[in-house]
């Protein structure tokens, strides 16, 4: 499946990316971590520390074991400093 | 109900006044503005980055939820994004009730998940470079009294 994958904030910073189209077949958004974190070191350098981050699916927050059936757009960021 | 995501500024007087006047029905409002700390004198700028899409629909939800759980007849969320300088408003709230203890508490409520739960992220730019402001354990744990 074809994923839309955004990164906010610090995460988008290591990355180096705003966002990117993935080809996956990855169950869970913790699988799709994995996948990222085994391309290219900026990935694990961005996901070194889940508990750090959070994910919404479809623009809703969602966990890391979420899975990605039926998901077009994932995006991970850290804590959110709004107010 | 109106919510706006913006980088232009806001006009407070003018958005308060408005909002107070077409409160009908409504005997309180509070209105909550919060501005840029210029850390005394350290922040050269501010840059709020947010999640366009998400950040309307998420305002949105918290908003109906204080519309669901107090007796509010309006309420009003206005959060700018972009680069902010010192002492520039970066958003207000606006709460209209029949009695103020409603309009104060949904305000709060309002607060306190915009906080945490509208993605934003803020960056402080200062003579050392630049920093991601960090959440708080507080700002989460804030939270839980709701």
């Amino acid at each position: 499946m074809k994923l839309e994958v955004l990164y906010f904030a610090w995460v988008r910073e290591r990355i180096g990316l705003p966002r990117e189209t993935v080809q996956t077949e990855a169950a869970t958004v913790a699988d799709l971590v994995a996948e990222l974190v085994a391309r290219e070191e900026r990935y694990a350098m961005a996901f070194a520390d889940l508990a750090s981050l959070r994910v919404a699916l479809d623009q809703e927050l969602g966990s890391f074991d979420a899975p990605l059936a039926g998901v077009r757009e994932i995006a991970f960021f850290p804590p959110m400093t709004g107010g | 109900m109106r919510l706006s995501v913006q980088d232009a500024p806001f006009d407070l007087g003018a958005e308060s006044l408005a909002f107070a006047k077409g409160a009908a029905g409504a005997g309180a409002v509070v209105t909550f503005t919060g501005i840029v700390r210029d850390n005394g004198g350290s922040l050269s700028a501010m840059e709020i980055e947010h999640y366009p899409g998400m950040t309307e629909r998420a305002i949105a939800a918290i908003m109906e939820q204080a519309v669901a759980r107090w007796a509010l007849v309006d309420a009003l969320v206005i959060h700018r994004y972009g680069r902010l300088a010192g002492g520039e408003m970066i958003m207000m709230v606006a709460t209209a009730a029949p009695h103020r203890a409603d309009a104060f508490a949904a305000a709060e409520f309002l607060m306190d998940y915009l906080k945490s739960r509208a993605p934003f992220w803020k960056k402080e730019l200062g003579p050392d470079g630049a920093s991601w402001v960090a959440a708080k354990d507080e700002d989460e744990a804030a939270l839980t009294r709701w």
